[in-house]
């Protein structure tokens, strides 16, 4: 008897861990915060307004500057997900970098902050002796960023 | 022996300073990295999580490293009021978890194989054990991100882990089209905490949060940050001097 009581627990149990499975997998579509985020953000911006301004400035060219119009860089691969700037050139100097694509770590705009706000102190960042066994930086993307956009400056030559 | 490798389009280097290291010892840990590249590349059309979002896998198929990290992710997601989701539209991009799991996951094999004194980084995260060749603890340096060549901070740190997530500047005309949410006033964070894996994921999350993320570090225990604003100053969370001396 106390055998079979043991049985019918175990499976209750099993079927209440399938129906919560279940539920929770129902709601999967509906994740709370992700439905915030801008849809536009999932396509690349390409901000024609911006790019499309260039062609109409009085240009004046220098030697070896780079030729007014806007050009597209190459799309990098940056792990946390791809980068693609579009360099704007305006009197042979680059005017603006446009992302077109940009890896988003702003996955939703659910953040509270209920917790105490603390008095933290504050520095201004200054240059060290780069004696160092190795360096922590975000320097993944800046160097997409960069073959991008060496990439479209080299259409701008 | 110090090796570099490029994984997933990201510099990697391993340091490993005990006696009796080998070359194979350390290509071991690279291959891990280019496994977990395959596995979890939202870029790679063959990877397992873009067959989930061509939904040509159902949970049931998934592999067993899959689960673990969307259990991991699940719990992030809970563990920073939601902030860091890896379900963004419908689509499941584990990237800003993976790198330090893969970081994390790859000192593991050396700590296995019985090494005391390494460190495993990927593209600025870095997972540090014991202490360097000169007996001391490593040199961390924090690197600028107005000026990529320059360092702005040096902490030692031994047995811990340091990664940090930002933007880059190149000057005022540069902007993000998609960081209408984001703080403008941040130019990146620094999280040390007890592994990469940790500092990663709570450094992704704080970043998100633009000047509130600082709090948010000061407010987790067993972490310490550095946040670095675009006006080049930075803030400090109030144990993070410990590490400078």
């Amino acid at each position: 008897m106390k055998k079979y009581l043991q049985i019918t627990i175990v499976l209750g149990i099993f079927a209440i861990l399938i129906f919560f499975r279940q539920v929770k997998g129902n709601n999967k579509p509906v994740v709370v915060g992700s439905q915030n985020n801008n849809p536009a953000s999932s396509q690349p911006n390409s901000n024609p307004l911006k790019s499309s301004g260039s062609q109409n400035t009085p240009t004046q060219t220098l030697q070896g500057a780079y030729k007014d119009g806007s050009y597209l860089g190459s799309v990098q691969d940056a792990f946390y997900g791809n980068i693609q700037v579009q360099a704007v050139i305006k009197g042979g100097k680059i005017t603006d970098v446009i992302f077109l694509q940009y890896p988003n770590d702003n996955r939703t705009s659910q953040y509270v902050n209920s917790q105490a706000d603390p008095m933290l102190k504050q520095e201004a960042i200054q240059a060290q002796s780069a004696q160092v066994d190795i360096v922590s930086g975000a320097s993944a993307s800046s160097q997409a960023f960069q073959a991008s956009l060496a990439d479209a400056l080299s259409q701008a030559k | 022996m110090k090796k570099q490798a490029v994984i997933m389009g990201m510099p990697s280097v391993i340091n490993v300073v005990d006696v009796g290291v080998t070359e194979e010892d350390i290509n071991e840990v690279f291959s891990y990295f280019h496994y977990i590249d395959k596995k979890f590349s939202t870029y790679k059309k063959d990877s397992e999580v873009s067959r989930i979002n061509r939904g040509e896998l159902k949970e049931w198929d998934y592999s067993l490293e899959m689960i673990k990290i969307l259990k991991l992710s699940e719990e992030t997601k809970k563990e920073t009021n939601g902030y860091f989701d890896i379900n963004f539209n419908g689509i499941l991009d584990p990237s800003g978890l993976v790198k330090g799991y893969a970081v994390f996951q790859g000192a593991e094999i050396l700590r296995k194989k019985g090494f005391l004194n390494y460190f495993v980084e990927i593209a600025g995260d870095i997972q540090i054990q014991g202490k360097n060749e000169k007996r001391e603890s490593w040199k961390v340096g924090i690197q600028n991100p107005f000026n990529v060549d320059e360092i702005i901070k040096i902490v030692k740190l031994s047995n811990k882990g340091i990664a940090t997530s930002g933007n880059y500047l190149r000057g005022t005309h540069i902007y993000n089209p998609k960081s209408g949410k984001f703080a403008e006033d941040v130019a990146g964070i620094t999280v040390i905490g007890k592994n990469v894996y940790e500092a990663d994921r709570f450094a992704t999350a704080a970043f998100a949060m633009g000047e509130e993320g600082i709090k948010f570090i000061e407010n987790l225990k067993g972490f310490e940050g550095y946040m670095i604003k675009k006006d080049k100053k930075a803030i400090l969370t109030s144990g993070f001097e410990e590490y400078l001396n």
